[in-house]
């Protein structure tokens, strides 16, 4: 299965490293993985999606909770949760399709951001299932280019994950 | 006070009591070692190999549960010691390894002497540094030391830039008392309400077993361990790394378990309705096949690292905590309850254990001419009186040594289990008798073995550490030669070892005492006569009959019942 896994570490160098790592030398599996500062510039917010059985996801938690840099860390797939990523995609959008794709995009809840003679560049935000979605309606042969930020997750309700 | 970063390193290393550091000079680290010649308190022992040094420290690190320290240079410096890291981290030894290296404004631009000493070692330590600042040093090395020694304890490493120990620039020096991470918290106490509820499954259990580890050793646990076992009278059996801790001549105890551990130790593992688990990780050595691993029982499992909990065999009672107050809180429980273990159950469980050990698994032909390997140990335990500190190397020697020298103390057993390094005897031996230097101390090695550290006489000699070598020469890498046998058709594909230096003349070139013995009736003589020199190293070259196996042998992948016993026996 699936799982979001949302960990506040040390903003050190080394610390992505370290996480990467453990991933590779234990044989797990990471699907994407996102790391940005929090309001507290001494920490870090790392969001990994990584799948696997339920002893594989419970040993993926402890080993990264035995690292030292990392102070916390919260398996959202446990609870309710919001996942949200973004994604970049440049389509050929030559004049026959020019509208096909912006009715796309419009239910989508996309936005075109970037224009030329022959493309279109579409700005999409949503669960990874969204954008997926999207990318299987647009016709292979017009996408140019793919950039995805992959997941990152909040947990519902008014608590937070903290020290 | 004023100091430069060489010196904070040899003033902080004394504030934290260190008395040993075993090391090896190198440009990178000569602002410390320039510090280090300026003072006396803090003794250098000068290896003849970085690997030894890792070694060395790790050997005094585990007769005396201080944490070893090991200097080192940047570039080869710290790749040769980390055979000695991951050989700690391996086996949850406390070490710090301080590394030299280049200078920060040259970190990354492939320097001479330069490696990536944090990013080589990361896989292999509990933690690694890389020390930035000058006004971070004391701070690191507190650090260091912290996460080192406490919760399950661990190699880690220091990189420093030769810029931070510049003797040109000083700071005021304040070493730390204390120390506070955020990020790492290990737990002091385990669950009381598990305790609890694991001593109510003991009560009722009617074939229980102990089965203990490593863990109860670096915890210095054998104490609560041995009064909960004989208070309960359950049989315990112990990993290759848990020897001793339950004294080996004790009643209660069925011998090492696991891939060469004692026929009733096996069965009462594959037989026992609740097996007890302290301080040990379920390592394939012990369980051999998992899904065959203790097919009826409830498993109670105390542990310090909650990862090693359901790691390789799913556990029922999981209780994380440091295993000595967990026992003591254990027994206070058992105490203080009205239930009493199950008396019935147990006389029976006994008999058929009694019924096992009949089996007598553990005999070899003690009338042959050649030496066999067992009756050398056997001759070592009697001429040692069970009391010295025995290292060892990795093969076959190191089992006949785990099965034959009944270990009643702890920290006496001193060998490399989880990362199974030759080369690993000798300089531990080297950090042990720094650590105990009135103790005996003997290395059970082979050929094989002691020529991969072998350089390291030197530094016996220097340091005048009267170590006595036990080789157990039989021409071969005895254990990959066991394997041959058995899995290969018998084809010995390059694990012969008959060109090896005539060690009686390589010893006494090193400075040393060198002795050769070839028949039985020699033996006990010679080992006398070693030990009775008791300021000079002596190396006993002792040939033994290059066909014997370790039996019993549960095969890779087989479960506990399946065992070979002896030589041509089927599965038993």
């Amino acid at each position: 299965m699936r799982h979001i896994i949302s960990i506040l570490m040390e903003n050190e160098s080394g610390a992505l490293a370290r996480v990467a790592n453990l991933f590779t030398a234990r044989g797990y599996n990471i699907e994407s993985l996102t790391v940005a500062p929090t309001e507290d510039l001494s920490l870090s917010r790392m969001t990994l999606v990584t799948s696997g059985s339920d002893e594989i996801i419970e040993q993926i938690t402890k080993q990264l909770n035995k690292l030292v840099d990392v102070v916390k860390l919260v398996d959202l797939t446990e609870g309710g949760h919001i996942e949200r990523e973004m994604m970049l995609i440049k389509l050929r959008a030559e004049r026959t399709q020019r509208e096909e794709i912006k009715r796309l995009v419009d239910i989508f809840r996309g936005k075109i951001i970037d224009v030329t003679d022959t493309s279109y560049t579409v700005e999409l935000t949503g669960a990874a299932s969204k954008l997926n979605a999207f990318i299987e309606a647009v016709n292979e042969e017009l996408i140019i280019e793919v950039v995805r930020t992959g997941p990152s997750g909040i947990g519902r309700g008014p608590k937070g994950l903290s020290l | 006070m004023e100091l430069s970063g060489g010196e904070i390193i040899v003033q902080c290393l004394r504030d934290e009591g260190v008395e040993h550091v075993f090391g090896y000079p190198g440009g990178a680290v000569l602002h410390i070692y320039d510090a280090l010649f300026k003072q006396k308190e803090l003794k250098h022992i000068l290896v003849r190999h970085e690997q030894a040094a890792g070694h060395a420290a790790d050997g005094y690190a585990r007769a005396t549960g201080k944490p070893g320290v090991v200097l080192v240079t940047s570039g080869p410096g710290a790749t040769n010691v980390v055979t000695g890291v991951a050989t700690a981290f391996m086996d949850s030894i406390p070490m710090v390894v301080l590394t030299g290296q280049v200078p920060t404004p040259v970190i990354g631009s492939d320097a001479f002497q330069e490696v990536d000493t944090v990013g080589i070692t990361r896989p292999c330590v509990k933690h690694n540094f890389l020390v930035k600042r000058l006004e971070d040093l004391a701070d690191t090395i507190k650090k260091a030391f912290y996460i080192a020694t406490t919760g399950r304890p661990g190699p880690v490493v220091i990189d420093i830039p030769k810029d931070i120990t510049d003797p040109g620039i000083k700071i005021p020096y304040h070493y730390p008392n204390k120390v506070k991470m955020r990020s790492y918290n290990p737990v002091v106490k385990g669950h009381l309400g598990q305790i609890k509820k694991a001593v109510k499954i003991l009560m009722e259990a009617e074939r229980p077993v102990f089965y203990t580890g490593g863990g109860v050793v670096l915890d210095d646990a054998a104490k609560p361990l041995t009064d909960l076992v004989d208070t309960l009278g359950f049989p315990i059996t112990q990993t290759l790394m848990g020897l001793g801790a339950y004294p080996g001549s004790g009643k209660h105890f069925l011998g090492m378990l696991g891939m060469h551990g004692t026929y009733e130790a096996n069965m009462a593992m594959h037989e026992t309705d609740v097996l007890i688990a302290v301080g040990a990780r379920f390592d394939d050595r012990v369980t051999g096949h998992v899904k065959q691993f203790c097919p009826d029982a409830t498993i109670i499992h105390v542990d310090i690292d909650p990862s090693s909990i359901s790691k390789n065999v799913r556990v029922d009672v999981p209780i994380v905590g440091p295993v000595k107050q967990v026992l003591k809180d254990m027994l206070k429980v058992v105490n203080d309850g009205d239930k009493k273990p199950q008396q019935q159950a147990l006389k029976k469980w006994w008999k058929q254990i009694d019924k096992w050990r009949a089996m007598d698994c553990m005999k070899y032909d003690k009338k042959s001419e050649l030496i066999k390997p067992q009756q050398a140990v056997e001759v070592l335990h009697k001429v040692t009186k069970g009391d010295a500190y025995v290292t060892s190397d990795v093969g076959q020697h190191q089992m006949f040594a785990a099965q034959f020298y009944r270990f009643d103390k702890p920290r006496r057993w001193i060998n490399s289990g989880g990362l199974g390094t030759m080369g690993f005897g000798l300089p531990a031996a080297i950090g042990v008798q720094m650590a105990h230097p009135k103790a005996d101390v003997a290395v059970v090695t082979g050929e094989s073995s002691i020529q991969m550290c072998i350089q390291e006489l030197a530094t016996c000699l220097q340091y005048d550490l009267p170590i006595k070598i036990i080789l157990l020469n039989n021409g071969y890498m005895g254990m990959v030669r066991q394997w041959q046998e058995f899995f290969y058709d018998s084809r010995y594909s390059q694990s012969g070892m008959s060109v090896t230096p005539d060690f009686v003349k390589l010893t006494e070139s090193y400075g040393h005492i060198g002795m050769r013995v070839e028949k039985s009736e020699d033996l006990e003589g010679a080992m006398k006569e070693a030990f009775s020199h008791k300021d000079r190293l002596v190396f006993l070259d002792v040939v033994v009959d290059p066909s014997e196996n370790v039996y019993p042998m549960i095969a890779a992948g087989k479960g506990h019942h399946e065992m070979y016993l002896s030589p041509g026996s089927e599965l038993v």
